[in-house]
């Protein structure tokens, strides 16, 4: 299958040209390495000369173009509680090139921002005018072939977001785990969203730690409950990596420290 | 800056400290080349009409091979040539071939079956390397799966998988009589039935990947006269362009090979497997055809240095003087031999380590499984041993008691020792090593150890070959029958070889230039007459099996005293060290307590028992990860 | 299979050329423009062999759509030194032993010229964040470090 390269003006005709074996390309880290690879499973690559890598306050929310880098993150004052997530993305030159729409595709290792926009309820913004949540659209993310316009997350502040990436070579190594936290409350905890990075095929929530944190406080005891459960729903798996057996015994460690980090 | 600090006042006056270069900086001769980019690698070259070739490979461990359909690929865009077999002159080849070590094993294409997954089964040759890889994967290749093994051990089992049909026995067979290599000096078991402390622990490494940023790769070329011309990252130019030659029957007169320049090498760039597979791509194309590994295959076929499996039993007195080592390694050579024969043969040469042990014993093992070849890699052969050694060392301490550094000073090897395979220990220096080291990590010395030297202390009793007991266990094909269940060393020998005498010395290949011949009064004892003997006089003879020892050696290395052989000579001397002192109660209370009557080693993981489980093939790592719950011998269960 | 004109700036000089639909910047830097010194070591990401600058901002090669270069302005190993004048990377890298086979070396002086065209004094921490995506197998990159530091220091007119 020789490959074709087809580029259109607008993000909307670019999206209508989406499909079955044609793949938008975004910064292309992923897609490229798919490319020189020789993958099977497509044969055209859509570029769009329209690129949206604008970063806004828009309402409660920050609005981030699909086409933001994660370098273009690491420049924007508005986006600055998603630099800790931004700054440990790949090396310099990754982080030039990979663009926050294609995190959202990227398969375990990677898809860091992805899942801190898991805990954070972001919503993706799809070319078609549709929104949608980060959980549906990550759970769908391999039947929709729709092109992602935009994400718009809420606004936090840097005490209500935590997060962390375990990986073997510093300061650029894949993830062994990512965890992204968004806590509510003073002292108690109300509300919380934890999402898991490299613990399943997409960034996944542990749902049964978010129940049991309600109503407590960030203490050993407090929180011992939700470490007892933290792998609920998660579907780690073997990589070069970790096994998933390591990657479940160590969850629990590093979720504490996480929330039992001072700050 | 990083600096190094040359301690020239130790051994000062073993050299003539004239040094110009050595401890100076130095500008490399190549760096220019480097800095701006112009240094010319392998694919540097550029030609026009340029093919790319790519290999087909095998998705499993272990198959029969019953189709191969490339209809398909032949008429995809783009491709010039399927190539496959057949179109290989002589497809069958090892690398030591050309120093005469070894069967010819390994075909550079598979055709009847495949024994490790990503084994090249067909090539591709199309005008791009997109071209290429499209029409690889149309090839249709129909595959018989066979059961495959994974784990060293499992492979001796009577009925593992046959990997390899050349070595029947998943082993290479040394010396035309074991299925393992031997390594005999002293009685081990009489020195643990006397030894205060038994030490027993096993020691595993992975395979690890040389990982060079350029990954292996040729371009080659046709040039005038029926020559080809190839350029190669080769780290063994000449060792390509032989096997070039064989396996494709050529003269090596047709082959210009042009190489000296590689992003790295390791050791994983001597296998010669790209620049066969280039030349006879541009030899079957008539144009100039590059082939080179990408980073998945560097990484899943590119030989890495391989799986080792040690375990270490050591026999020690209170006071820490080890009096016995007895050592069973397993090295995973892979579906094929490649080097790792050779690798073993070092090893055992390399055994105990750089102490003066009186009795060791070593069984080890090339075994042969369903794992990617494994090749060289910086100081192969030593490097997995040397992990266990120092490992064990610190278990040895613990046991005893005995300060780590302090452990390993008594013991270390000085000059004149005999070591385990005959040869007497020169320029030994880890006594001072031990001590500087100690010195800048802070860690106190007692006067005594701090005045040690390497110079002093060796010779007498310790440069004596002591009386050894010998076995005959492991005969070729024993294990297979199922007659040869231990791999350690045996518990019952059955043989003795009188003290100064080496026994049957064992070398890998016989010397093929008389300068190469071992000088007698290098190692200054006799040895066998049957292979490898020396030519130079004077020709030592060769006692077997405790005829009236004859003293050669005493005549060639006029220190050794001439003491009478005796039943355990270097033991009984080496009992109480005058100047040590048991550091602690730790040790055994008295200094003849009984040897503990079931020595167990000390991690010894209680696990499940290996009760059926089932057979997951993808985890050649299992055995090595103690998961709870799991057998250690995950990929032991094998097949149905 | 038609090939596609492309036009680029690359180390000042204007380049066209016609590429396969779907090639990498690697390939057409190589072997259209025959630029040889970014390197090919993994065509993945993951080593930054074939690091280079477009618009004085490093980018891999290997990842870069070819297509997506058109008209934008390249900068490889190969326009480093000015005439026979080295650049003071260079120097320092060849004084500081900072390569030994030399196929990370081109990657390198890559990150290392953005970082100090961006920050000309970094700290040592920022030198290891700015090639942390350029593998050398070789060095154990100290040295390189050591020569990025030096150089960062010639350029100021210090002394390291
Ligand atoms: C060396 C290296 C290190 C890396 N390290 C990390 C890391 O630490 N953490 C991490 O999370 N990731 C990492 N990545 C992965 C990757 O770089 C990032 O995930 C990046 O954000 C992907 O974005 P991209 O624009 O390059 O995606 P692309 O390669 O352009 O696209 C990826 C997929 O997403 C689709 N896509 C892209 N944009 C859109 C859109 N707007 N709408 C619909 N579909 C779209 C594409 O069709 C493609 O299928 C690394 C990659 C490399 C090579
Ligand atoms: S070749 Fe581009 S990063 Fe390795
Ligand atoms: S010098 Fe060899 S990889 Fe860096």
């Amino acid at each position: 299958m020789s490959l074709s390269v087809e580029t259109y003006p607008t993000l909307r005709e670019a999206s209508q040209a989406i499909g079955d074996r044609a793949r938008y390309i975004g910064g292309g880290t992923l897609l490229m390495r798919a490319v020189n690879y020789g993958d099977q499973s497509f044969d055209r690559i859509v570029i769009s000369r329209e690129i949206d890598r604008t970063i806004r306050n828009e309402g409660q929310g920050v609005r981030i173009g699909a086409g933001a880098t994660m370098a273009d993150v690491l420049a924007s004052r508005d986006a600055g509680f998603l630099h800790p997530v931004a700054r440990v993305i790949g090396g310099p030159a990754v982080r030039n090139m990979g663009t926050v729409g294609g995190n959202l595709f990227a398969a375990a290792p990677f898809g860091d921002f992805a899942t801190a926009l898991l805990a954070l309820d972001a919503t993706v913004q799809m070319a078609d005018g549709q929104n949608q949540p980060m959980e549906s659209f990550l759970s769908g993310r391999d039947r929709a072939r729709g092109l992602v316009v935009a994400v718009t997350v809420p606004r936090v502040s840097e005490r209500e977001f935590r997060f962390a990436k375990i990986s073997r070579v510093k300061p650029k190594g894949a993830s062994m785990m990512a965890i992204a936290l968004w806590l509510r409350g003073s002292g108690r905890i109300d509300e919380a969203r934890i999402a898991f990075g490299t613990m399943g095929p997409t960034p996944l929530r542990a749902k049964a730690a978010e129940q049991a944190l309600r109503g407590r406080d960030l203490t050993e005891p407090g929180i011992a409950a939700a470490l007892a459960v933290c792998c609920d729903g998660l579907q780690p798996a073997d990589d070069p990596l970790a096994t998933a057996w390591y990657r479940r015994a160590v969850a629990p460690v590093h979720l504490k420290r996480l929330l039992l980090e001072t700050r | 800056m990083t600096t190094v600090e040359f301690r020239k006042d130790l051994f000062a006056d073993e050299r003539d400290d004239t040094l110009h270069e050595i401890g100076k900086p130095t500008i490399r001769q190549d760096i220019l080349g480097h800095v701006t980019g112009r240094t010319p690698y392998f694919d540097d070259h550029l030609f026009d009409g340029l093919l790319h070739m790519r290999a087909v490979r095998s998705p499993h461990h272990h198959a029969r091979i019953r189709n191969i359909d490339t209809s398909r690929a032949a008429v995809m865009p783009g491709v010039r040539r399927v190539v496959t077999a057949r179109d290989v002159p002589v497809n069958l080849n090892t690398l030591l071939s050309l120093i005469n070590f070894g069967r010819d094993d390994e075909p550079l294409c598979a055709h009847d079956k495949v024994r490790f997954l990503g084994e090249t089964v067909a090539w591709i040759i199309a005008d791009t390397e997109r071209q290429a890889r499209d029409a690889v994967a149309q090839v249709r290749v129909d595959y018989d799966p066979l059961p495959h093994v994974l784990d060293v051990e499992e492979a001796l089992k009577p009925g593992a998988p046959l990997v390899n049909e050349v070595y029947p026995n998943n082993t290479f067979d040394y010396h035309g009589k074991y299925d393992h290599q031997k390594l005999r000096f002293g009685d081990v078991n009489a020195a643990f039935a006397r030894a205060d402390h038994i030490v027993e622990a096993e020691y595993q490494m992975s395979p690890i990947e040389q990982a060079p940023i350029e990954t292996c790769g040729a371009i080659a070329a046709p040039e005038q006269n029926g020559r080809y011309v190839c350029h190669t990252n080769t780290q063994a130019l000449f060792f390509s362009l032989g096997t070039t030659a064989k396996l494709l029957d050529m003269a090596s007169s047709r082959l210009h090979f042009i190489g000296g320049t590689s992003g790295g090498g390791f050791g994983g760039k001597v296998d010669s497997i790209v620049e066969p597979t280039a030349v006879l791509g541009a030899v079957l194309t008539g144009r100039p055809v590059r082939f080179t590994w990408d980073r998945y295959e560097e990484m899943q076929v590119g030989a890495p240095r391989g799986g080792e499996r040690w375990r270490i039993k050591d026999g020690v007195m209170a006071d820490g003087s080890i009096i016995a080592r007895e050592f069973t390694g397993f090295f995973d050579s892979g579906a094929y031999m490649r080097l790792s024969p050779y690798a073993i043969i070092k090893a055992a040469g390399h055994l105990p380590g750089p102490y003066s042990i009186p009795n060791i014993a070593a069984n080890v093992f090339c075994v042969v499984t369903n794992r990617t070849p494994a090749t060289a890699m910086r100081g192969f052969g030593i490097t997995a041993a040397d992990f266990a050694i120092e490992c064990h060392m610190d278990r040895v301490s613990e046991v005893t008691g005995v300060d780590p550094i302090a452990l390993r000073l008594k013991n270390a090897y000085r000059d004149g020792d005999m070591k385990a395979h005959r040869r007497v220990a020169k320029n030994t220096a880890l006594i001072e090593c031990c001590q500087v080291a100690a010195g800048k990590a802070g860690w106190p010395l007692s006067a005594d150890l701090a005045a040690m030297t390497s110079l002093g202390g060796g010779q007498g009793d310790r440069a004596l070959i002591p009386e050894t007991a010998t076995d005959e266990e492991g005969r070729i094909g024993e294990r297979r029958a199922g007659r040869a269940p231990d791999t350690a060393p045996s518990k019952r020998p059955t043989g003795r070889v009188a003290a100064g005498q080496a026994g049957q010395a064992v070398v890998a290949v016989p010397v093929q230039n008389e300068d190469m011949q071992i000088e007698v009064d290098r190692i200054g004892h006799a040895i066998a007459a049957s292979h490898g003997a020396p030519v130079a006089s004077p020709a030592p003879t060769y006692a077997r099996q405790a005829i009236a020892p004859q003293r050669t050696g005493a005549d060639i290395v006029p220190p050794r005293p001439a003491a009478p052989p005796q039943a355990a000579p270097v033991a009984a001397s080496r009992a109480a060290p005058p100047a040590y002192a048991p550091p602690s109660q730790q040790a055994a209370p008295s200094a003849y307590a009984p040897p503990p009557a079931a020595p167990t080693p000390p991690a010894s993981p209680q696990a499940a028992p290996p009760a059926e489980k089932p057979y997951q093939p993808d985890r050649p790592f299992s055995r090595g990860v103690r998961k709870p719950g799991t057998s250690p011998f995950l990929s032991g269960t094998r097949r149905r | 299979m038609a090939k596609v004109p492309l036009t680029f700036t690359l180390n000042d000089a204007e380049i066209g050329v016609f590429v396969v639909p779907g090639s990498n910047l690697l390939d057409v830097l190589r072997r259209g423009a025959g630029d040889l010194t970014p390197k090919e070591g993994c065509a993945q990401g993951a080593c930054g062999a074939c690091t280079v600058l477009i618009d004085g901002v490093p980018h891999l090669s290997c990842l870069t759509l070819a297509e997506m270069a058109e008209g934008r302005r390249i900068s490889t190993t190969g326009g480093l030194a000015v005439g026979p004048e080295l650049h003071p990377l260079q120097t320092a890298f060849m004084e500081g032993f900072a390569a030994q086979c030399g196929f990370c070396t081109a990657g390198m002086l890559m990150s290392a010229k953005a970082l100090l065209d961006q920050t000309p004094n970094p700290t040592r921490d920022q030198v290891i964040e700015a090639i942390s995506g350029n593998l050398c197998r070789c060095t154990g990159y100290e040295p390189i470090v050591d020569a990025i530091l030096t150089a960062a220091a010639k350029m100021q007119g210090r002394t390291a």
